[in-house]
């Protein structure tokens, strides 16, 4: 579809851990969408000034909540990649940052990239040469075919049936409308405002539980990327092989001998942890080994950006300041608190004290015992919110079917709004329509016919 | 064979899609003739006699912008007036009239003789001559041929017609006309794929027989109210009759279901598709066995007449049935039928075979207006008559045609329906059929579409220059809204002590976004507009008040412009492109649309098809440039 007038936005570089991720923005509002959630660290910089082929720092924000460290890079139409206003943003690699990225563009007013429509684009504004263009529709091509199909699987089954639900009831509403707008002399019985209204609410409220389960949702489905923090020697390479199941990361007793960051994905319950187990953290002294500074200064930049922190603490000596440190760190993420070696301590009743204004939840295990898998799965499984999900209810699965929920559910925020202002049906008739559209773009139907064939069938009109 | 003339265009039908045609074509210069089976029977109304009503009130309004006759007819003859969904919204307001059947026939009789550049002719049209695919002339009955440029088909519910009453059936058009049934054997060996629609109509009773005194009274509007169809008429109007509401009841739904193998509707005697949105009452009660009462409005169908028309009671059961159930219902005890229902099949054309010019793809310079493109109602063939007319002359005179988008008016969107979607039954125009309500008011049908019949050539000088004087009218009213402030404490003193005005002052336009403020409120503060009319007060009250909801519309309506940019040339082959679903490219091979948007409302092509199709086509664009690889 041609939709250049649009600015869209995608994910450029392979989806999944890697150094950086770039999101592309390209379209005719790319400044005005960026700089509401592109932040430059110099305050007095502007990106809707910025000129092509500069680049600026700062970071991105997400419902005002300040997020990754970004870089900008500029590019001014016709010089770019698409021949429009681009802007590349780049942040710290692995799914969460990107996704929060891309999610804050959308709200800011971008659309999702279509597969290829980057290249599209290119080749419209003639960035391209013909042969280029026809080695990239084999690409694209191939990915619209599997986009198709992938589209279609989502849409079989479970959330196909839930968003048929919403689309069934608010078809019903707009049919009654229809019948009593276009048959004025039959006796279609009025729907009363409070009717109306109490049906867009319900069919509003099913949206909001959608969209708000997205998160989790897609935590389900792509996993959750999962820091192990925690100072030298508490337990975290136990823990994760605990999580593991077989010696992946080296335990010994010294301090400090898993400087990398090891990336293992485990299966805890439903969720797939994509971990990362990290240096120890420990106060450095004035000898303190460059490498191990930079495993240390890595953790924290690793902390940010996680969908999980599994903090862990040895239950079998006080908390030091390190410790509290992390702890403090750990204030406002998606953060557990781990008390490991339940075993050899006395009581963990004073560390539980003082952890508990930092953390979500503190729980207590011994990460020898297997046994242990089993609370810590349940207080992850809280902490994400996928416990809330009913497992039998279907959730959104794309970007692209969360754009089209949150259109429709906004929609409908007007249709109820129209009315109460006091506006005739006709104006709240309209966003319902636009509601119904949105859905239908889901499910590729016609909202018109639809909501036709239903007066026929339910409603006794005719001249 | 006698060549007995020769004309740029030929109309088949003198209905109310032939009528406009033929003026069309006629006012665009074009040498035209128009052929009706009965010149009795022009501009008849074998159905209802009434014009107007939800989406349909809206198309007479377009018609009339573009310079058609259906509106002004219509105010001339007009029995009773009503603004259906007042108290809905303006976006819904629709007009419907109850018309003097005789006079609206004799007024549009004479339209068309007056018309210069017209030929009428009495003569059963029995062939189109069409060698190479091109349309050369057509015969008549009598032998005669006629030659022509271009044909417009408008031939109703003659074509084929075939009456059914009960057990009894025989070919027939309506109200006692013969059937036309050789044209559609000549149709079909030229190609046309035909199809059998079916329709009914009530029965006609005499005033005398109904007990009024036990129905409902329905009179109109207030005539200080009444609007008029057309935008230059400027004359005041006034109701000259009532109309009455009666009520079916179970016992004659009893009757009906009783005698319902003597249907031929159910026994199986039709083949027809019937309309959906206009069932005969045997539908409605074997459809809807839970309602236990249907209305039914008596409508006089003129003023020289006692001959009254009962919406609502469709029926093609014997004539013996409808006597008892008819009188069946309260204040029909004596009724007396003087013409009995009936359910009448004919045959129309598969409208995915017509461009949206609604020329024929099977033949050049063939199009299609009316029933015979598979619609019904009056005011859906006056409206395609009239794009059918212009395109035919057009086409004749080697001009460019018009095509009307979906967003510029109901009529686009009826067009494009039929010719891209199709039709199961025949198809009646209903506002929900438009994604743009709010933009495709009927009280603003002239700025949508006057300076495009202008630049057709359809509007004449005079409506050109009374929709001129409005135009600037309206710009100085809203100049001087956007100028003018008001206090908010005068406003408080005019409303109602509950109403919400909002915290402060300003302009007359700010404060007209609110819902509690009224035009005539601020006019009460700062004056009347000059030349201001009351249709041009609510059309700028509306416009104001509704701007944030009209401008959302806008923003989609400028999305499928852009698509409608992108052209599809009208001979591309779509069989190679493999990347397309098999069923898309059937689907697009067919229909043939004339851009990217219109493919994409055709059922069975996704958007993936769309998005490999638009660039299939830039890379079409750009090698037949020339452009180097």
């Amino acid at each position: 579809m041609d939709r250049m007038h649009k600015t869209v936005c995608a994910l450029a570089t392979p989806p999944g851990a890697g150094g950086i991720a770039v999101v592309r923005v390209s379209g005719p509002e790319a400044y005005p969408i960026v700089s509401k959630v592109f932040v430059p660290l110099h305050r007095q910089k502007s990106v809707l000034e910025a000129r092509g082929y500069t680049a600026l720092f700062g970071h991105y924000t997400l419902r005002g909540a300040e997020m990754d460290e970004t870089v900008a890079l500029f590019f001014r139409a016709p010089h770019s990649y698409t021949g429009e206003d681009v802007i590349e943003l780049s942040v710290h690699g692995g799914t969460a940052m990107a996704d929060g990225l891309l999610e804050a563009l959308l709200l800011a007013g971008a659309e999702p990239a279509a597969p290829g429509e980057f290249t599209r684009r290119a080749l419209e504004h003639g960035r391209m040469s013909l042969t280029q263009a026809e080695a990239v529709m084999e690409v694209i091509s191939a990915n619209g075919r599997q986009g198709a199909a992938l589209a279609k699987s989502a849409l079989d089954g479970r959330l196909a049936k839930r968003i048929g639900g919403i689309q069934t009831a608010l078809q019903s509403v707009n049919a009654h409308l229809t019948a009593w707008v276009d048959y004025p002399e039959e006796d279609v019985p009025e729907l009363s405002d409070a009717q109306f209204t109490a049906a867009l609410q319900q069919q509003k409220a099913e949206l909001d539980s959608l969209i708000s389960g997205y998160g989790a949702g897609a935590v389900l489905r792509r996993g959750v990327d999962c820091v192990l923090l925690g100072r030298p020697n508490v337990g975290k390479s136990t823990l994760l092989n605990l999580l593991a199941g077989f010696d992946r990361a080296i335990v010994t007793p010294v301090a400090g001998t898993t400087r990398d960051i090891v990336e293992q994905a485990v299966q805890l319950g439903d969720i797939r942890l994509n971990l990362f187990d990290t240096a120890g953290v420990r106060e450095l002294g004035a000898d303190g080994d460059a490498i191990e500074a930079e495993g240390i200064r890595r953790s924290w930049k690793k902390l940010e950006e996680a969908g999980l922190v599994l903090a862990v603490f040895d239950a079998a000596q006080p908390l030091t300041d390190a410790d509290l440190e992390i702890a403090r760190r750990c204030q406002g993420r998606p953060a557990l608190a781990v008390l490991n070696k339940q075993d050899l301590a006395d009581s963990t009743d004073a560390a539980k004290a003082q952890l508990q204004p930092y953390f979500k939840q503190v729980i207590t295990l011994c990460a020898r015992d297997a046994a242990s898998l089993q609370p810590l799965t349940a207080a992850v499984a809280a902490l994400l919110g996928t416990a809330q999900l009913d497992p039998n209810a279907a959730q959104l699965c794309s970007a692209r079917q969360l754009a089209a929920a949150t259109r429709a559910r906004d929609a409908l925020t007007e249709a109820i709004c129209a009315k109460q202002n006091g506006f005739g049906l006709d104006a709240a008739a309209v966003c319902l329509t636009d509601a119904l559209q949105a859905l239908c773009d889901l499910t590729g139907e016609d909202a018109s016919d639809r909501t036709i064939d239903e007066v026929f069938e339910k409603f006794c009109v005719g001249k | 064979m006698d060549i007995l003339g020769t004309y740029d265009v030929i109309v088949v039908g003198a209905g109310h899609a032939g009528i406009e045609a033929a003026h069309a074509a006629a006012v665009l210069g074009a040498k035209t003739a128009v052929f009706t089976l009965s010149l009795d029977f022009i501009g008849n109304m074998p159905c209802n006699p009434s014009i107007g009503g939800t989406a349909k009130g809206h198309l007479v309004r377009e018609v009339d912008a573009l310079g058609g006759l259906m509106g002004i007819a219509a105010d001339a003859t007009f029995l009773q007036s009503r603004m259906l969904n007042r108290g809905k919204g303006p976006a819904v307001h629709s007009l419907r009239v109850q018309t003097d059947r005789k006079r609206y026939h004799i007024w549009m009789k004479h339209a068309l003789e007056l018309t210069p550049n017209l030929d009428i002719h009495q003569a059963e049209v029995v062939a189109a001559d069409i060698q190479d695919g091109q349309i050369r002339g057509i015969v008549t009955q009598l032998g005669g041929y006629y030659a022509c440029k271009a044909l417009v088909i408008a031939t109703g519910t003659s074509l084929g017609g075939r009456i059914f009453v009960g057990e009894a059936h025989y070919d027939s058009g309506p109200d006692g006309t013969h059937a036309a049934t050789a044209l559609t054997q000549s149709l079909v060996a030229q190609g046309f794929t035909l199809r059998r629609f079916k329709t009914g109509t009530p029965a006609r009773v005499h005033r005398r027989s109904i007990d009024f005194s036990k129905l409902e009274r329905q009179p109109g509007d207030p005539d200080s109210e009444l609007q008029p169809f057309s935008f230059l008429t400027r004359t005041p109007m006034h109701n000259k009759v009532d109309c009455y509401i009666a009520y079916t009841n179970p016992q004659m739904h009893r009757i009906i279901l009783e005698n319902l193998h003597r249907s031929p509707l159910y026994g199986g005697d039709i083949q027809g598709v019937g309309p959906r949105y206009c069932p005969s009452i045997e539908d409605k009660v074997v459809r809807f066995k839970e309602k236990e009462r249907h209305p039914i409005f008596v409508e006089p169908c003129g003023e020289d007449t006692e001959e009254m028309y009962l919406q609502g009671l469709s029926s093609s059961l014997p004539e013996c049935v409808q006597n008892e159930m008819y009188r069946a219902i309260r204040g029909f005890e004596n009724l007396e039928i003087m013409r009995p229902a009936y359910a009448i099949e004919y045959d129309c054309v598969d409208p995915t075979t017509l461009k949206p010019t609604l020329e024929s793809k099977v033949a050049a310079g063939v199009y299609g207006a009316g029933q015979f493109n598979g619609t019904s109602g009056y005011e859906e063939a006056a409206a395609q008559g009239l794009l059918a007319g212009l395109n035919a002359a057009r086409h004749a005179l080697g001009k460019t045609e018009l095509v009307l988008a979906r967003h510029t008016s109901y009529l686009g969107t009826l067009v494009d329906d039929l010719v891209t979607k199709g039709v199961m039954d025949p198809y009646r125009m209903m506002t929900s059929r438009s994604e743009y309500r709010l933009s495709l008011r009927q009280d603003n049908a002239d700025e949508r579409l006057t300076p495009i019949g202008r630049e057709f050539g359809l509007v004449d000088d005079a409506r050109w220059a009374a929709f001129c004087r409005d135009r600037e009218i309206k710009q100085q009213e809203l100049k001087r809204l956007e100028t003018t402030h008001v206090k908010m404490a005068d406003l408080r003193a005019l409303a109602p002590a509950d109403a919400e005005l909002g915290e402060s002052g300003g302009t007359a336009l700010e404060l007209l976004r609110r819902p509690a403020v009224s035009y005539a409120m601020i006019t009460q503060l700062i004056g009347a507009g000059e030349g201001i009319t009351p249709a041009m007060a609510q059309r700028i009250e509306t416009e104001i008040r509704y701007a944030g909801y009209i401008a959302r519309e806008e923003r989609i309506i400028r999305d499928i412009r852009r698509h409608e940019g992108v052209a599809i040339p009208e001979d591309f082959d779509y069989a190679p492109l493999e990347m397309l679903t098999l069923e898309a490219r059937e689907k697009l091979q067919k229909i043939r649309p004339r851009n990217l948007a219109q493919a994409g409302r055709i059922p069975g092509v996704s958007p993936s098809d769309l998005a490999q199709l638009s660039l299939i086509l830039l890379k079409a664009n750009r090698t037949q440039n020339g452009e180097t690889l």
